[in-house]
């Protein structure tokens, strides 16, 4: 069978291992083409230290290591070593975008050479802190920031801060790692899925055919679409295509094996815990299957609004009301695994008559199969995405009925084909600076529509505009700032935007009284001025036509 | 007394009637430097230092210039009025304004780094400094230019070894020198844009040296371009003139470029923390050699910077100017330097 293997040709006298990762992540960040990125990662995963390594995979992949001390702590040692007021830290904040970053800026520069150290020595160290005093921490951290560079105490604070969000894709990573040991991507990116713990394994042991047959509740890779731009007459004849409802929930993979249960969803989190409603599922189910499906709260098969989902996930314990009230489901649409046999391979219209099989057998008021829709042509098709909304579906999703379970972002056979989003036009009344590539540059708005001769603001936005537009509205909000509150800017109701949303919900929380889905700024209305904005009444029409009231 | 008030003109001295660095036409103006964000058209009359007539007049045509050095001290209705050097690029000037015993200093835009072309920033006692604060924030602190010099000559080093021709985009006045200065030793020669070449053509015809730099031309086979060094203004990255240098990496160097995220979002191939303007320690450092009892705090980080000096027991409020709108000041422009090439 299939191990890994290290290519030998490359391997040379290597740096210490944080030299080495600060370097990749200097590099990372400097990248602007994905080769680039790819070679970076590859050049790494073939000169590090074999403990690091799993980490590498770890941090790229979301499993930061847990969290020692606070933002708040972390702050204030380092407005201690270089002296300086919260107010002034705060502005830099603001100004950089980042905490870990800000601090390196901070800290006083070091010439002092730090012993060579590994990432994983790092990362030990952090961990064998998790109970000793704060004084022992600060001790640790501000004595590891004296022998660092700025690079490096930039690395090191992201490792305790956690989130090192630098543009590399899980798919970017797998690929790397294939460039470097002698296995394919997919197969590499089913071994590092799921649950496994960087501080427990080994790179061998992550990536060996072991770590499959051990971990009774790993997940496969996600197999994701693409939108579909064009019209769908392009994908050939209808009837080699399967359509079905595109759900707005949270993806997600049932596991049943061995008799226990697991819920992954796509970000790779394991919450079986947070939906006690599938636990009777464990009995019944068939040992040995994976559905794929979307994690959702319905009554009746008809979706709750995404809002109702978040209030369940965000909960540690729930009530009865809340069990009763946002009843969680699974949309079931896809077999991954069947009798213990990974079945991906076989075809789309086989897995799904066997999915059909399963979940008609059990009847079961959590487990729902996501209906086909039957349609004989694509005029007929393009009818039914007009419906979408009355679904409580975002669109529709079209799968070749030939197609394996592939993993990842692949064109071809799966798309998403969403309906047009609901729109209005709004007028922009604070700003405040944005994070990462967004740094010092105004680009986190709020708006708000009329009330009479009012304004009120009903939603933020960050999204949808050109780098160029970005900085022209920047330029306006240096230009035309009112008032500060802190990072925030109130500026002159001038700028007119068209805001597009997926949904809309009733909410008690805003002032306005709803709560859009996904908001982003669709168009700059520069031919419309502020007078003649939607109003809230608007609103309100949209959120009785459209809305689900039940959201709070 | 105050020698300064902002009008919608500009920074405006009534007892001698003239302004500094006026942001719309005036009848006189007393010019700091020949960016564009500080020498304006349209005024009738130009007072600037003699290094900064020659860019005026490329910059702004023929009009009535007069200049002189500094620390020359000449009176305009009866204030007395002095230029000092600056360090921010060739020919800039503080201002210095004596009247009935007060003095005030507007700083124009200033680094207190000597770069070896621009003249040595010069601290001058005064009541009041009115002061940029473009990077006054403790985030800006520079390393030193040969430390600066020293990772772009490595950069130039791998882009040859792969060979890419490597751009840096540069303020066409004022870094661009610094970079023809300290980096045509690691290249046989040094391109450059139609701007940043009419720029170099004024400056020796006003008698300055630098090494020579030849207009990159269609004419040049590209390959010449790749063991070699091509500085242009930030605006040439979006035309399609870059195209005559592919395979080409890109540097760009801004003191922005200290923090990553501004880095990125220029999607260029490197960053390089090389500014013209004084960083956090060394605008504290120019304040407190002033002796100035208030600071005025312009373009940039005014509020904060402002603050910071009020809790360090110095007077300090801001004011609001029309300056910090060109490329280096301006951190989120893409460019605002028209990159003219016209005359190719």
């Amino acid at each position: 069978m299939e191990q890994p293997t290290m290519k030998q040709d490359t391997l040379s006298p290597a740096a210490d291992g944080m030299t080495l990762f600060t370097t990749l992540v200097v590099q990372l960040g400097k990248a602007t083409k994905t080769n680039d990125k790819l070679a970076a990662l590859s050049g790494y995963f073939q000169q590090a230290p074999e403990e690091d390594k799993v980490w590498v995979i770890a941090i790229f992949s979301g499993r930061r290591p847990r969290r020692i001390v606070n933002a708040g702590l972390l702050k204030a040692w380092c407005m201690e070593r270089s002296a300086i007021a919260e107010w002034l830290f705060d502005e830099c904040y603001h100004t950089v975008g980042d905490l870990a970053e800000t601090i390196a800026l901070l800290l006083p520069e070091t010439n002092l050479v730090a012993e060579p150290k590994s990432l994983s020595w790092y990362i030990n160290q952090l961990a064998s802190l998790q109970k000793a005093t704060e004084e022992d921490r600060k001790a640790f951290i501000t004595g590891s920031w004296s022998s660092m560079n700025r690079e490096a105490q930039f690395v090191f604070n992201k490792l305790i801060t956690g989130g090192f969000r630098i543009g590399i894709s899980q798919t970017s990573m797998v690929n790397a790692l294939a460039q470097s040991i002698s296995l394919p991507a997919t197969v590499i990116a089913h071994r590092i899925s799921g649950n496994w713990d960087p501080a427990q394994v080994s790179f061998a042991g992550l990536l060996g055919e072991e770590s499959i047959q051990q971990d009774i509740s790993k997940p496969y890779p996600f197999f994701l679409a693409y939108a579909l731009e064009d019209t769908p007459e392009q994908l050939g004849k209808p009837e080699e295509w399967q359509a079905e409802w595109k759900w707005d929930g949270i993806r997600g993979q049932l596991i049943c094996r061995n008799g226990e249960l697991f819920v992954w969803s796509r970000g790779e989190e394991l919450m079986t815990e947070k939906f006690p409603e599938y636990h009777a599922l464990r009995e019944q189910l068939p040992d040995g299957i994976v559905m794929d499906g979307e994690i959702i709260p319905s009554v009746d098969q008809k979706p709750l609004p995404f809002a109702l989902l978040q209030t369940r996930i965000g909960r540690k314990n729930l009530s009865k009301k809340q069990l009763q009230e946002t009843p969680i489901t699974f949309f079931a649409y896809d077999l991954l695994e069947w009798n213990g046999t990974d079945i991906r391979e076989q075809p789309l219209e086989e897995r799904r008559r066997l999915l059909e099989d399963i979940v008609e057998g059990l009847r079961h008021p959590a487990l729902i199969l996501s209906p086909k829709i039957i349609f004989s042509d694509w005029e007929q098709l393009t009818g039914m995405r007009a419906l979408s909304r009355e679904q409580g579906a975002e669109g529709l999703m079209l799968k070749r009925k030939s197609s394996a379970y592939q993993s990842g972002r692949k064109k071809g056979d799966w798309w998403k084909w969403k309906i047009d989003p609901l729109v209005i036009d709004c007028v922009m009344i604070y700003a405040q600076k944005g994070h990462g590539r967004r740094s010092n540059l105004y680009t986190d708005y709020t708006f708000a529509v009329r009330d009479g001769d009012k304004l009120v603001s009903f939603t933020k936005a960050y999204s949808g505009l050109t780098d160029k537009e970005f900085a022209e509205v920047d330029r306006f909000v240096r230009q035309h700032s009112i008032e500060k509150f802190g990072p925030v800017r109130t500026v002159k109701p001038e700028l007119v935007f068209e805001i597009a949303f997926e949904g809309i919900a009733a909410s008690s929380r805003h002032k306005s009284g709803v709560a859009l889905r996904f908001p982003r700024m669709n168009r700059w209305r520069k031919d419309k001025k502020p007078d003649e904005i939607n109003t809230l009444d608007d609103l309100r029409q949209m959120l009785a036509m459209y809305g689900n009231k039940k959201a709070d | 007394m105050s020698l300064i008030r902002v009008t919608d003109h500009g920074l405006y001295c009534p007892q001698g009637d003239f302004y500094i660095d006026p942001w719309k036409p005036v009848r006189k103006a007393v010019i700091t430097h020949a960016h564009s964000d500080h020498a304006r058209w349209g005024s009738q009359e130009y007072l600037c230092h003699h290094d900064t007539k020659p860019l005026l007049q490329l910059r702004l045509g023929d009009n009535h210039y007069q200049s002189i050095g500094w620390n020359e001290t000449i009176f305009l209705n009866g204030v007395q009025l002095s230029l000092h050097p600056a360090g921010h690029v060739i020919g800039s000037s503080q201002v210095r304004l004596e009247y009935g015993g007060e003095v005030w200093v507007v700083s124009g835009d200033y680094k207190t780094e000597n770069d070896g072309i621009s003249g040595a920033f010069e601290p001058v006692r005064c009541h009041c400094f009115i002061t940029e604060s473009t990077f006054g924030l403790p985030i800006y602190q520079w390393k030193n230019q040969e430390t600066i010099f020293a990772s772009i000559r490595q950069w130039i080093h791998e882009n040859q070894a792969a060979k890419r021709t490597s751009l840096l985009l540069a303020y066409s006045l004022g870094k661009a020198q610094r970079l023809i200065h300290g980096l045509a030793n690691c290249v046989d020669q040094v391109y450059v844009h139609g701007a940043v070449f009419n720029t170099q053509q004024a400056l020796q015809n006003a008698g300055f040296k630098f090494p020579p730099t030849i207009k990159v031309s269609a004419d040049i086979p590209r390959e010449q371009y790749h063991r070699n060094l091509v500085i242009a203004p930030g605006s040439a990255a979006d035309s399609p003139w870059i195209k005559k240098l592919q395979p080409v990496s890109i540097g760009v160097c801004s003191g922005w470029m200290q923090v990553r995220g501004n880095a990125r979002r220029r999607n260029v191939d490197a960053g390089f923390a090389l500014s013209d303007h004084a960083d956090w320690p060394g605008l504290i450092a120019a304040v407190k050699a002033t002796g100035a009892e208030k600071v005025l705090a312009t373009h940039g980080f005014q509020a904060a910077f402002s603050r910071y000096l009020n809790e360090q027991g110095i007077e300090a409020a801001e004011i609001k100017t029309a300056f910090g709108d060109d490329e280096e000041e301006s951190s989120n422009a893409t460019s605002t330097e028209p990159a003219n090439d016209n005359d190719a």
